[in-house]
């Protein structure tokens, strides 16, 4: 049975068991439908020209979630957390919720979980107003997911609240089933003059095949402030499909960073749309891969209104025989006069056998703009190496301060300190070397 | 003396009617509507062809007639209806002519018109030229000067009998018949084109000219150009098409091939003034081609074209950088305005090591225009220190067109070096601002930046084109304004 199959004798019976709203189900099984015809994206969609998901799709995944909680041992899963400082957590075991190691709140904003959400009449209002409004649904992955709503982080907080620390979301996988899909959904909401910070993280503890389809839907509002951090570290085994909506009112700034480092197959898919004026959006990605592994990323900033802008950089380093996928579009409506759309995707090429395929698109229908992109494939500068041998450094602690410092100008935005630490720390062991650098 | 604005030069852009658009009244020999076999075969007795060519036409329809019209590109058009189409039109057989004295004077008129007066051309330019219109070779100039080097440049038909070891050789060798829908088609139905082969170590003592010319009406044209530089030669290579004004659309399906062995180097130019449909979007050109050379060790190809006409374009003129140390350039400017819709670009295919390529690529869109770049840049794992160098710039003239990048790029040698970059702008008004208060009037300072902005395309046409050139861009340049 492929998966597909799976997929549709798995859902009548999800449908039948999980909990929700009618609304939910009504829009859980339009999506389902959708799926059901279109099917997995095949190498012949030009979104996925460069990646193809045969490898990702031929096993017999465990889609339907346990309804009970699985053990989990704190120490295995301790070092995963920025434990130097105090965040709130959702954290969820094989897709099931933990409420042992989570920390959430109902205390002036509510940093609870989707499941909650959308059977609970007290958050009908938001979730009806909210789910699944901004998702594309043109992309195969996002419809999947939203026929499988069931768990995820539900983050809404109101007005005029700056929240005192970050929110960490961690999805672990312990290997229970074999093989294991998981398909987490959140929503963020985030009101007028808000402020929040989020950490977001899939991690497997055992080695077995599991496959997420994640998506994310956040919504900024006025002067809204949204740093939102995605670390793909997963190990070798896993597969992960990210998908990421953001929607932006006025003079929001919303930030989504992505540290793509592990895991042997990640595809993220990125889209913000710009509903009102002075919008600023910012796209960073650094993606440092290795042996075997697969990164692509696919973004989409829509300008649809006056002064506003987007910064993108995306940084890569494929080692070995990785591959990288890069396709960032930019689309300026007749509307968005005086658009700064900006994009930068530089790639180094580090062993034989790596590749990389990128194509930056812009469309643009507006004459008042000033858009550009800028793509660069390249080596390290043996030059530089050589002086910095010539200064005594060895030469894999040259190579590596040499990516660092490629990779700055993505690591430097993150602004939560501890995380940027732990990032360099990840590096730095990527590398394997001792980096030690003051930060 | 009155402001030059921005302004009055997309009033310029919009209002102007194309020049070319005049239809001559000439017998045409033309084919009844319709493709089958029995007019691809009536086709290649027409031109007396030998049974090889026949049979290479024949299976090339029935591989076009198996294959399905391409939908990627970033253009809407009705389809043309290909059994509306006629396959031939030839102005009515003239017996061989030796001069150009013999020539029906009502086609050296058309000619005169065109501004190519072939006397004119002969005398002053130094240039040769073969003429097509409706897809037939009319006058090749210049033949015995050439013919003394060893260089053969005549019509495609005439190769065809008098070179067939060439032809047999290198025909469709570079765009196979299967490579896409139009070239299947091409292939099928040419009727005919240019051919020039540059012997070892020569390199051409002039410009080699081809005027492409649609004058009949419900037709197609369909040319086929197959350029051979041998071992360590030169030659520079230019095209024109113009087209009269109609309200239908005709198609236009050419192919174009280049070698360029071992050392040698081809310049390809095209200025592209195909008729564009008028201020609604009615009539104009579908212009599908499909252009490609290959390089041999230390070749080079350079093309140039500056796109003006035509409603629909589909175009990608690409280097296959199969030798070591080979060179590929492409330079283009697109200008798009009222309907027109441009998707075009390049294709860079780097195989050998040390290949080196540039692409410069400026568009211009006005009115209700879409210009799309496309290209493709790859380096072949074992193209060893490949580099590239892309720029694309747009410039947009309103607020009703648009401006497209689709530029891949897929590297599989660590070696590579890449860069790319594209900006969209207008014409900023810091910029004329900063003209202006260095005492440059506004109108100069526009001449000036859009000067700036083709300059780096234009400086690569020879000399007579970059001329022509200019004034299809009828953007006032240095000097002709103030």
């Amino acid at each position: 049975m492929d998966l597909k199959e799976k997929l549709i004798s798995s859902f009548l019976a999800f449908e039948n068991t999980s909990a929700a709203d009618a609304g939910i189900h009504q829009i859980r099984t339009a999506a389902f439908h959708d799926f059901e015809q279109k099917g997995f994206p095949t190498r012949k969609d030009e979104e996925w020209k460069y990646t193809s998901l045969k490898e990702v799709l031929n096993h017999d995944y465990q889609i339907l979630t346990k309804n009970n909680t699985s053990d989990i041992d704190l120490n295995d899963v301790r070092k995963y957390f920025i434990h130097e400082i105090d965040t709130y957590k959702l954290i969820f075991v094989n897709g099931v919720y933990n409420s042992l190691l989570s920390s959430a709140t109902h205390d002036g904003m509510d940093i609870c979980v989707m499941s909650s959400a959308i059977s609970k009449p007290k958050y009908k209002m938001v979730v009806d107003y909210y789910f699944n409004k901004i998702v594309n649904k043109n992309l195969h992955f996002a419809n999947l997911n939203t026929s499988f709503t069931k768990e995820g982080a539900f983050i809404n907080i109101p007005k005029n609240v700056v929240v005192s620390k970050p929110i960490e979301i961690i999805y672990f996988n312990t290997g229970e089933d074999a093989e294991l899909m998981l398909q987490p959904r959140n929503l963020v909401v985030v009101g007028e003059n808000s402020h929040v910070q989020i950490i977001e993280r899939h991690q497997s503890v055992k080695e077995n095949s599991v496959l997420t389809n994640t998506l994310t839907e956040i919504f900024a509002h006025k002067r809204a402030i949204v740093d939102f951090y995605k670390i793909q570290n997963d190990l070798d085994s896993a597969s992960l499909i990210d998908n990421t909506f953001v929607s932006q009112q006025k003079e929001s700034i919303v930030s989504i960073n992505t540290f793509s480092f592990g895991g042997k197959f990640t595809r993220n898919n990125l889209e913000f749309y710009q509903e009102d004026e002075r919008i600023t959006s910012n796209l960073n990605g650094f993606s440092l891969i290795g042996k075997d592994q697969f990164v692509d990323h696919h973004t989409l900033v829509h300008h649809k209104k006056p002064n506003c802008e987007s910064h993108e950089m995306y940084k890569g380093m494929f080692f070995e025989n990785s591959t990288g996928v890069f396709n960032g579009k930019i689309i300026v409506d007749r509307e968005a006069q005086k658009t700064n759309a900006f994009q930068q995707n530089n790639n180094m090429l580090i062993d034989d056998g790596a590749s990389i395929n990128t194509k930056p698109q812009l469309e643009i229908f507006a004459d008042d703009v000033k858009c550009s992109h800028g793509c660069t494939i390249g080596q390290l500068d043996e030059k530089a190496i050589f002086y910095l041998r010539s200064r005594g450094i060895p030469e894999k602690e040259a190579k590596a301060l040499m990516l660092y410092a490629f990779g700055n100008d993505v690591i430097e935005k993150i602004k939560i300190p501890e995380l940027k630490e732990r990032i360099t720390r990840i590096i730095a062991k990527k590398l394997n070397v001792d980096l030690s650098l003051e930060v | 003396m009155n402001k030059y604005t921005e302004d009055d030069l997309k009033k310029e852009l919009e209002t102007k009617e194309y020049a070319y658009g005049f239809y001559t009244d000439i017998e045409a020999d033309k084919f009844a509507a319709g493709l089958n076999e029995e007019v691809v075969r009536a086709i290649s007795s027409k031109k007396n062809e030998p049974q090889w060519m026949t049979d290479w036409r024949l299976d090339a329809f029935r591989l076009w007639e198996k294959m399905e019209e391409p939908e990627w590109a970033n253009v809407t058009y009705n389809k043309p209806k290909f059994n509306e189409i006629s396959y031939y039109s030839a102005p009515k057989q003239k017996p061989k002519l030796d001069s150009l004295d013999e020539v029906d004077p009502e086609l050296l008129d058309t000619f005169k018109k065109l501004g190519i007066s072939i006397d004119e051309q002969k005398r002053l330019s130094n240039v040769a030229v073969d003429i097509v219109m409706d897809s037939v070779s009319v006058a090749t100039t210049f033949k015995k000067t050439l013919g003394e080097k060893g260089i053969i440049f005549c019509p495609i038909s005439e190769a065809i009998q008098e070179h067939p070891e060439l032809v047999k050789k290198y025909l469709g060798s570079i765009v196979p018949k299967t490579d896409n829908f139009y070239a299947a088609l091409n292939s099928a139905v040419f009727s005919d084109g240019s051919f020039c082969y540059i012997p070892k170590g020569v390199h051409c003592p002039m410009e080699l000219s081809t005027y492409f010319r649609i004058n009949e009406g419900g037709t197609g044209q369909f040319e086929r150009t197959l350029v051979i530089a041998d071992e360590g030669s030169f030659v520079s290579y230019l095209e024109g098409c113009t087209a009269p004004q109609r309200d239908e659309n005709q198609l236009h399906a050419a192919v174009v091939e280049l070698i360029a062995l071992d050392n040698a180097e081809i310049k390809y130019s095209t200025v592209q003034n195909w008729y564009p449909g008028d201020k609604e979007g009615k009539g104009g050109v579908f212009n599908f081609v499909t252009k490609r050379g290959l390089c041999e060790t230390n070749a080079k190809i350079s093309w140039t074209q500056v796109e003006t006409g035509s409603a629909v374009t589909w175009k990608y003129p690409s280097c296959i950088l199969k030798g070591d140390n080979s060179v590929g350039e492409f330079y283009s400017i697109a200008v798009t305005n009222h309907f027109q819709q441009a998707d075009t670009g390049t294709k860079m295919i780097h195989i050998g090591k040390n290949t080196k390529s540039t692409i410069i690529s400026k568009g211009i869109s006005a009115g209700k225009s879409q210009n799309s770049y496309r290209g493709l840049v790859r380096i072949g794992s074992k193209a060893d220190n490949a580099r590239n160098f892309s720029q694309c710039d747009s410039l947009l003239m309103g607020n009703n067109c648009g401006a497209h990048t689709f530029p891949y790029i897929e590297v599989k040698n660590k070696s590579a070096k890449i860069e790319h970059e594209a900006t969209t702008s207008k014409i900023g008004e810091d910029q004329l601002f900063y003209c202006n208060q260095r005492g440059i009037s506004t109108e100069k300072a526009i001449a000036l930046i859009v000067n700036g902005f083709s300059k780096d395309v234009l400086n690569k046409l020879p000399m007579e084109f970059a001329v022509e050139a200019q004034k299809l861009l009828e953007i006032s340049l240095e000097g002709s304004v103030g």
